[in-house]
This record gives structure tokens, C-alpha cells and sequence, in this order.
């Protein structure tokens, strides 16, 4: 047998790989390979005990439900989206967004199948709102989120395979919001998503991974659209609008 | 799958909170762990334990168990600390210069002077080299690295190729160890 590449010694280090038996019994006769696998070994080492994490106790498994269970009784609303949305004007859009999140819930887009207690609070216009916003937030966080990430990217051959699956993840439900805002009227919030949508299928339908080429073609494409400008100029404006409820 | 974390899944997605009580007091440790060591302070470790779990409650429906559910929870916890970590740097509270990864709370504990300086180097010059890595590599290598979790299940978890995290983890070893090398001399 061959020396044992860098990769080869790191897969036998984590039992993954798959001339292990060869590997070991090459390791045993070979002295130039059993140092670099002593070596890396040491540093691999290095690296866990130079990175601990604090351990939790038998009870913390409890002490999590503790906390978590109010959260799944009623998902937490989200103040500063909820202000935006209070204007008059802004109602007919809540409304048509309300009723369409509802089918996708029904259609068991967004949510699980078979949870009893949250359907049963859909039930209520008030929770079905704060539902949505709580949605549409979170939409456009991630969005922003993975803009972000893919721009912040290095030049060189890019993995964005992450990116990718997050990005498709997203279109669905902002296709969802991007009809919805066009059908009660507003053009303005329709066109940002609707260029927020062509931004991620641009990301999710990239090569991965993408060359240094590929990169930059799909870097200029999303910043001439000015997509994360824009969607920070609403991010901005509905900041701004909570903070001045909320003194 | 283990076995017992399939039942409780299935009567969780019936509609009963006892089995994903059972659920989230079996996985919160493992979750923990790596929720720390991806954003390197105990309460957004905390925080993002506490979404993992209610992210895992609602999308209940799609986990489709081509990962174990263990893999599939350290998958969600991966992604929301990387989220959270970039939201604060929008935020201003974190700086380019932190990098996606801030700095660990806790120095490795060693007795020896001469042995914690050389600690405290190699701990800078991992955190600085972690900083380095991207997000799939970050993510991949915590996995395999620290939790133990095959190639296999980090690539069905994280929908990617056995290829494309072997990758991840190969390259964040190798970011790592050259960041070693200058105190690894000297080490014993």
C-alpha cells in the first residue's frame, strides 16, 4: 500500500474510511505514516481540548421543557412587525395574508399535520394575525440572512450547498406573501418580493459548488437588483415605527 | 433511527406533548453542546436550544427520519446559531473582526503556567482560524468532530452529498491544524 494521504489519515482517524483494515496494518509497518497519524491525532486532540463546552446535568433536559412548553402552547408575536402591519391601510393586506397563510397551514405547508393545540388557536382572527406577522418576520429575516451569507462569500470555488437549500426553502413561502400583497393592492411591498424571489431562485438554482466565474456573476446579479438595500429599507421603516409606539 | 426516538416522534406528531417532553429531555445535552460551540457563549447557546426545540415542535411534519432525529435537531440548532450570529453582527454587536464565531467564554483549565500560556495560544489561534471557516465547514466539522456524528447522517441532515461535507470537515481539519502549527512545535 501506498503512503496514506493527509485525507486518508484524517477518515481513519474518525473511522471513515473505507481501507481501514489496509490502512491500519499500513500504519503498523510504516513509521513515516504512524508519525503524521501520531501528529494529527495530537492535534486533533489540541483542537477538542482547547474547546470545551460547559457540561449540563441530568436535570437540564427538564429544565428545557420548563421553559419551552409556554412557547408551544402560543408562539411569541413579534412587537416590531406587529406595528407596521397596524396601520388602517395595512389591514386589507393582514387580512388577505391571514386567509392565505391559513390555507397553506391546511395544506400543511407550514406547519405539522396533526397539532391539536395550535390548530385549535388558529381558530381566533387576533392569533391568526399575530401568526402570520410572527411568519412574514421571520421570512424576511432569513432572507436577509441568506443574502447576506452569499455575498459575504469569498472569491474562489464557493460551497454554498447551505445557502442553496435555505434559499429554495424560502421561495415557496415568499410566493405565498408576494401574491398576496399584489392582490390587496400593494404594488410596492409585491415588487420587492417579487425581486426577492428571483434573487433566490437565482441562489438556489446556482451550480454548486460554483467557480470563482459563477460567483461573481451571481454576486453582481443580486447586487445590481439592490435586493438587500431594499429590503432593509423596510426592515428600517418598521424599526423605526415600533420604537415610536413603544415610547 | 433509534427505535425509541421513532415512537415518541410518532404519538408527538398525534398531538401528544408528553412524548416530545421525552424528546426534548433526551436530545437537550447533545444540543447544548453544540449550540456552545457554535456560537461560543452559554446564553445564545441557551437561547438557541430553546429554538431549536420550537422549531423542531413545528416542523414536526417534515422530518422525513433519513437522518436520526438527533442528527436532524443538530441540524436545526447549526443553522439558527449561524443566524443568530449573523443577526448580531447586523445588529452592531458583533464586528466583522469577530467573524461569524466570537470568542469562547471559558480558557481550557490547566495548572501549569508555561502549559496555560501555550493553551491560551493554541485557543487564539483556533478561534481565530475557526472565524476562517464557513459555515459549512463550521457546521460540518462541530458535527463530526465533537458530537461524533457520522459523514452519512451530517449530509442526510443537512440535505448535502457524502462528497460535499467529506469536504467540509477535510478542509476545516486542515484550516485548523495550519493554525496550529507555529505552537504545535512547541507543544509536547
Amino acid at each position: 500500500m501506498n503512503h496514506l494521504s493527509e485525507e486518508q489519515l484524517i477518515w481513519f482517524y474518525y473511522g471513515e474510511l473505507r481501507e481501514r483494515e489496509a490502512a491500519g496494518q499500513h500504519l503498523a509497518e510504516c513509521d513515516a505514516c504512524h508519525a503524521a497519524f501520531a501528529a494529527l491525532e495530537q492535534r486533533l486532540a489540541q483542537i477538542t481540548e482547547a474547546l470545551p463546552a460547559p457540561e449540563r446535568d441530568a436535570q437540564y433536559g427538564a429544565e428545557v421543557w420548563a421553559r419551552l412548553q409556554p412557547s408551544l402552547a402560543e408562539p411569541a408575536p413579534r412587537a416590531w412587525f406587529w406595528s407596521v402591519w397596524s396601520r388602517p391601510q395595512r389591514w386589507a393586506a393582514a387580512a388577505a395574508m391571514a386567509s392565505l397563510l391559513m390555507g397553506a397551514f391546511l395544506a400543511g405547508r407550514f406547519w405539522p399535520r396533526q397539532q391539536p393545540e395550535i390548530a385549535a388557536q388558529t381558530s381566533s382572527p387576533q392569533v391568526r394575525e399575530r401568526i402570520l406577522l410572527v411568519a412574514v418576520g421571520d421570512h424576511l429575516e432569513r432572507s436577509q440572512m441568506v443574502l447576506l451569507e452569499v455575498l459575504n462569500s469569498r472569491p474562489g470555488e464557493v460551497d454554498m450547498s447551505d445557502e442553496q437549500r435555505r434559499a429554495e426553502d424560502l421561495v415557496a413561502s415568499n410566493r405565498l406573501y408576494r401574491q398576496a400583497a399584489a392582490r390587496s393592492g400593494d404594488a410596492g411591498v409585491a415588487a420587492v418580493l417579487d425581486e426577492l424571489e428571483r434573487a433566490l431562485l437565482d441562489i438556489a438554482h446556482s451550480p454548486a459548488p460554483l467557480s470563482s466565474a459563477e460567483f461573481e456573476g451571481l454576486r453582481q446579479r443580486l447586487e445590481a437588483q439592490g435586493i438587500l438595500f431594499k429590503i432593509r429599507v423596510i426592515d428600517s421603516r418598521v424599526r423605526e415605527k415600533a420604537i415610536g409606539r413603544s415610547l | 433511527m433509534e427505535d425509541s426516538d421513532l415512537a415518541a416522534i410518532e404519538q408527538a406528531r398525534a398531538g401528544s406533548s408528553d412524548a416530545f417532553r421525552t424528546l426534548v429531555e433526551r436530545h437537550s445535552r447533545a444540543v447544548f453542546r453544540l449550540a456552545y460551540r457554535m456560537t461560543g457563549n452559554e446564553q445564545d447557546a441557551e437561547d438557541t436550544v430553546q429554538e431549536t426545540f420550537l422549531r423542531a415542535y413545528r416542523q414536526m411534519a417534515r422530518f422525513d427520519g433519513r437522518a436520526k432525529f438527533s442528527t436532524w435537531l443538530l441540524a436545526i440548532a447549526s443553522n439558527y446559531s449561524l443566524d443568530l450570529l449573523r443577526a448580531r453582527r447586523r445588529r452592531g454587536e458583533l464586528t466583522d473582526d469577530d467573524g461569524v464565531l466570537p470568542l469562547m467564554e471559558r480558557p481550557a483549565p490547566d495548572p501549569s503556567p508555561e502549559r496555560f500560556a501555550q493553551s491560551a495560544q493554541v485557543r487564539e489561534r483556533l478561534q481565530t482560524a475557526l472565524k476562517g471557516l464557513s459555515a459549512a465547514e463550521r457546521t460540518a466539522f462541530t458535527m463530526r468532530h465533537f458530537e461524533g456524528v457520522p459523514i452519512e447522517e451530517i449530509s442526510r441532515a443537512l440535505g448535502s452529498t457524502n462528497g460535499s461535507t467529506r469536504q467540509s470537515v477535510f478542509r476545516a481539519v486542515q484550516k485548523l491544524r495550519l493554525a496550529l502549527e507555529p505552537v504545535a512545535s512547541r507543544m509536547p
